[in-house]
């Protein structure tokens, strides 16, 4: 039984950007000396479907993956995987949400509606930090980065600052990104900061 | 040097370490990434076969030739790879031979989630059990060692967690071994009827020493720590096992587990007070340690369905349910799609829309046309199946006096998996179907992996594609309908030519995929004029995660669209247009 292994759950929907978010996360893990295991679903997720990854650290980590009531904080890229995956926190778990809405097909297709009410939900139960994370993107001028500011929340929110995360970044992402990266990393925080 | 891989990446970094000269595999979830990561490795020939049978007979030809072999598949692959298994352990290897076999508990991506390790025992084959990527490159050596050894091929049986998890992995060196002189030996690869009786007493004899060397198997190994409770496991379930035990339970960590090491399993079991078994589906280990005596607890709590993870194991033991905090609101299902400007939308789309029609598919991204709002299949059952069991359902309407319009669907890779035998099997035996090939280019569900039609190896060279009419020529089939099945009037044009047409006739529905990197597209997407929307839901019957209704009104996600224009094409209003010059 390892009793200092911390579990971040990342969840969204198929091409979101989980992937990179868990590979500078690990990377940064190990770069401390951590023991790091990541697990994935591939599969028929790549097709829009929900995707989650799971990522625990410590001193020595046995199982790579976590049940009900066992994670410490997720980081959810969109408000209805929030609450699909909001059952793996523990009662004091963290939840960073990025506040947009992606239609499942019973919603496109008019048989489910998107309820309105999930930050709120979520908020009665958990501790939750929610902001759009889209937007803040587009802000910076390229949508893809909304990943890297949820790093960036999560970093502010689970107080993780001691890594050495503009060397993670630098590992994990091309050259020619790496700025807007590192300013949406910078951007999350500061989302994140506002609102712990 | 300490890496940072999946268990796949590691297995296939363990082949090379293991100096395997030559590997075959048909690509499936969740083995497919084995195969993937040997492109680093200039020493292995490696291929996608046509099917895991004929990957296995590849892998297995190249053992008998004298250099290491592998095959690789996800946990059905090896129903199809059964035959030459089963009778390669009768005849034993030249070289080392692994057989890769990925098991998918809870079914991510998976049919069923059966317990591959049964084979084991059915082929008497020995079996190795990774708990983590280290294991998988660690044993993966160990395997090749037995096998030689032993003069017998070896399972390797992965799960979905242990190969799509991350775990430090210190790397080794790779064996450089010199060639066998090949010598023809007929009374060892020729499986007669006598020989296979002398190889029958044989395989006993060899059980009998891989059951003395699981005792002393560097990878089963006791972890003492207490005399109360003793676990014992093996696989994913071990890591989930030494998570939930207190710090005084001690372990048997199984990773050799056929045949088992029941000596040291019972010292193990007499040295605690209360022995646990703890497997991830079957009760593989705990039947054959109770059928030798040992009394212990497994299944009789563990759950032998889906996949296992701490808080179940937990709730298993202490009978407490997990601890959460209850969110007042739930989920709506978010089910896997076919992507925006997939070519099988129009098919499935134009025959949702045709009466009396009964369609049996089969294994890939086309089994989605079966959901919601298309559904338009009536089975699903396995690799190849989509024309077989189209036959049957076509006799038997046939029986009972039933007029129905039959087809058999399945994609590319899948026809040169198996479904070339039902091509020969409806013309045979006079089918009243009709074949169709959903001919997108490439193996799409597992990630875009080349197959024989593609004109691509695995290794990246240029072969020659295998064209899918010219077999159904081949065969005899008259009339070969091609079509475009983003055309949808084209496409419904195709399909009442071949329901009306009286000679032996199929249809190759013909458009790669849109997730092919190769392939440069025209950029374009679609949009809708709102004005013009009369909101009839036309546009939403297609099943296209692009298109939804935002206030009473059709809305297409620019950010998700490709422009393929089926939704276009069914709006009797002319709301959508697609957009010029992007």
């Amino acid at each position: 039984m390892s009793s200092d292994v911390r579990t971040i759950v990342l969840a969204g929907v198929g091409g979101q950007g989980t992937i990179l978010v868990s590979r500078v996360l690990t990377t940064a893990l190990i770069d401390a000396g951590y023991d790091v295991k990541m697990s994935e679903i591939h599969g028929m997720a790549q097709r829009g479907g929900s995707v989650s990854t799971t990522v625990r650290y410590g001193k020595k980590v046995d199982a790579p993956l976590v049940g009900k009531g066992e994670a410490d904080i997720l980081v959810a890229f969109e408000q209805m995987e929030a609450v699909r995956h909001s059952s793996i926190l523990k009662k004091d778990g963290i939840i960073v949400v990025n506040d947009y809405k992606i239609m499942p097909l019973p919603v496109a297709s008019g048989a489910a509606e998107y309820p309105d009410n999930y930050i709120e939900a979520l908020s009665k139960a958990f501790r939750v930090i929610a902001f759009n994370a889209g937007e803040a993107a587009m802000a910076l001028g390229n949508a893809r980065v909304m990943n890297i500011i949820m790093l960036g929340a999560m970093v502010e929110a689970f107080e993780m600052e001691q890594f050495d995360w503009d060397s993670a970044l630098a590992k994990q992402v091309p050259p020619k990104f790496l700025d807007i990266n590192r300013r949406a990393f910078e951007a999350g925080r500061a989302l994140a900061g506002r609102k712990v | 040097m300490s890496q940072f891989l999946s268990g796949n990446e590691a297995a296939a970094r363990g082949l090379y370490e293991a100096g395997v000269r030559v590997g075959s595999a048909y690509p499936g979830t969740p083995s497919t990434e084995i195969f993937e990561n040997l492109y680093p490795y200039e020493s292995i020939y490696h291929e996608w076969a046509p099917n895991e049978k004929v990957a296995a007979e590849v892998a297995y030809g190249a053992s008998i030739a004298g250099v290491r072999a592998v095959t690789a598949m996800k946990h059905v692959g090896l129903n199809v790879a059964a035959d030459p298994v089963f009778t390669a352990a009768y005849n034993g290897v030249g070289r080392g031979f692994v057989i890769i076999s990925a098991d998918d508990p809870s079914m991510h991506s998976s049919q069923n989630e059966q317990d591959n390790r049964h084979y084991a025992r059915a082929a008497k084959l020995p079996m190795f059990e990774p708990s983590d990527s280290q294991d998988c490159l660690a044993m993966i050596r160990e395997a090749y060692d037995v096998s030689e050894r032993f003069d017998i091929p070896v399972l390797f049986r992965l799960t979905t967690r242990v190969s799509h998890s991350r775990s430090i992995v210190e790397e080794g060196e790779p064996l450089v071994l010199e060639p066998l002189a090949y010598k023809r030996d007929t009374k060892k690869y020729i499986a007669s009827p006598a020989n296979a009786m002398v190889h029958r007493a044989q395989l006993e004899e060899k059980m009998k020493d891989l059951a003395a060397y699981a005792e002393t198997c560097p990878f089963n190994t006791i972890d003492e720590r207490g005399h109360k409770v003793g676990v014992i496991s093996s696989g994913g379930a071990m890591m989930i096992a030494r998570e939930v035990f207190p710090e005084d339970t001690s372990f048997l960590k199984l990773g050799f587990t056929h045949p088992l090491p029941m000596k040291l399993i019972r010292k193990f079991a007499e040295s605690v007070e209360t022995l646990y078994v703890v497997e991830e589906l079957d009760p593989y280990l705990e039947e054959q340690i109770r059928a030798a005596g040992i009394d212990c607890i497994g299944k009789a709590i563990v759950p032998s369905m889906y996949e296992l993870n701490p808080a179940l194991l937990r709730e298993a033991l202490t009978g407490r349910k997990p601890e959460t905090a209850e969110v007042e609101a739930s989920a709506v299902p978010r089910p896997p799609v076919l992507c925006p400007g997939c070519p099988h939308r129009g098919f499935f789309y134009t025959l949702s829309k045709r009466k009396n029609t009964i369609i049996a598919g089969d294994i890939g991204c086309y089994t989605l046309g079966g959901s919601p709002p298309l559904s338009a299949l009536d089975s699903v059952v396995c690799m190849g199946g989509g024309f077989s069991v189209a036959m049957g359902m076509a006799k038997a309407f046939e029986q009972i006096g039933e007029d129905k319009t039959i087809f058999g669907v399945l994609g590319d890779s899948t026809f040169f998996h198996s479904g070339i035998t039902g091509v020969v099997e409806i013309l045979y035996n006079k089918g009243n179907v009709i074949p169709v090939v959903l001919d997108n280019s490439i193996t799409s569900m597992t990630g875009q992996q080349d197959n024989p039609g593609t004109g691509y190896t695995l290794m990246g060279e240029i072969a020659e594609a295998v064209s899918i009419e010219s077999v159904f020529r081949a065969v005899g089939y008259k009339k070969i309908f091609t079509v475009d099945p983003q055309d949808l009037k084209a496409m419904r044009q195709t399909i009442e030519d071949a329901v009306a047409c009286r000679e032996p006739r199929a249809i190759i529905v013909k458009r790669p995929c849109v997730l092919i990197k190769r392939i440069k597209r025209e950029r374009a997407r679609c949009a809708v004029d709102r004005d013009k929307c009369r909101s009839c839901k036309r546009c939403l019957s297609v099943g296209c995660p692009a298109v939804f209704f935002k206030d009473g009104r059709s809305t297409i996600d620019p950010n998700l669209c490709v422009g393929c224009t089926v939704c276009l094409q069914v709006c009797p209003f002319d709301a959508i247009f697609k957009e010029e010059q992007l």
